[in-house]
């Protein structure tokens, strides 16, 4: 990994454990050294200089909710607001545990986008109805509620660099 | 005879985050709100007939005039509208006619 004009460049073997990480993050040194003919102490380094870059922002885990029975509603809450309170109300939304991911769009009117999660309807419904509308700045809100996801995965290193070639 | 006190309490303008926030279903709010008795009966007449239905049917509306206006008679009124089960124009109608009612026997009582 290099800095080139204040940009984080990746060498070959950066982007490999990006990719060996993506698929299984509790991998060893050892173990990705193996996977890619390298010393453990190299990989060790190149990790290190990603993460000290920010290049890997954190290790976390996906939980199947369903498993361990804890029931809850996902929505996608598009909220549209007045264009010079938009920042402080996508602020507002972080704050919330609620919340799970804040966007902002410029597709149409100027709105942000969140991912909300809630134990039901009602609970999802009541923040925002007390969260969300009374914010300074909200012009409405649009909900949509998840009823089945087709499809969920990361940005994956792999299949981008795979494309970037062609 | 109303007490002047219960009158003004009724009557006063509450704060933004405890306004009535209207909505038209789960999540989806049409951006009209009202922060006071007199804002709730003009909005009534203005909001679309599907948001009164969403509230009527849920208690919202007699919820917020019981627990943040805290006029009780009102909300018991609001209560029993749902049992006739209006709907579109007429639910606004009726609706309408029972909280600008009361609004105005208030005001009046208030002025005198």
């Amino acid at each position: 990994m290099k800095i080139k004009n204040q940009a984080v460049v990746l060498d070959n073997l950066d982007w490999k454990i990006l990719q060996i990480l993506q698929g299984n993050a509790k991998q060893t040194y050892t173990e990705i050294g193996q996977l890619l003919g390298v010393a453990h102490s190299t990989i060790y380094d190149h990790i290190h200089k990603m993460e000290e870059h920010g290049v890997i922002k954190k290790y976390t885990v996906v939980v199947d909710l369903e498993k361990i029975g804890i029931k809850h509603v996902t929505a996608i809450m598009t909220v549209f607001t007045n264009p010079k309170e938009s920042e402080k109300v996508a602020k507002r939304l972080l704050e919330s545990k609620e919340v799970l991911e804040v966007s902002a769009s410029l597709s149409e009117n100027l709105s942000i986008i969140a991912k909300v999660v809630a134990e039901d309807q009602n609970k999802l419904h009541l923040f925002i109805a007390q969260s969300v509308a009374p914010l300074p700045g909200v012009l409405r809100v649009r909900t949509s509620i998840i009823t089945r996801k087709y499809k969920d995965e990361r940005f994956s290193i792999e299949k981008w660099k795979m494309e970037s070639k062609h | 005879m109303v007490a002047n006190s219960f009158i003004s309490r009724v009557l006063r303008k509450v704060p933004r985050e405890n306004a009535f926030y209207f909505f038209t279903s789960i999540g989806n709010y049409t951006g009209e709100n009202a922060a006071s008795l007199e804002e709730f009966v003009r909005k009534i007449k203005e909001v679309d007939a599907k948001s009164l239905g969403f509230h009527l049917y849920r208690g919202d509306f007699e919820k917020w005039v019981a627990e943040t206006l805290e006029d009780e008679e009102l909300a018991e009124k609001i209560r029993s509208l749902k049992s006739l089960s209006p709907s579109g124009n007429s639910l606004r109608n009726q609706l309408y006619l029972i909280v600008s009612k009361r609004y105005e026997k208030l005001k009046g009582e208030f002025c005198s």
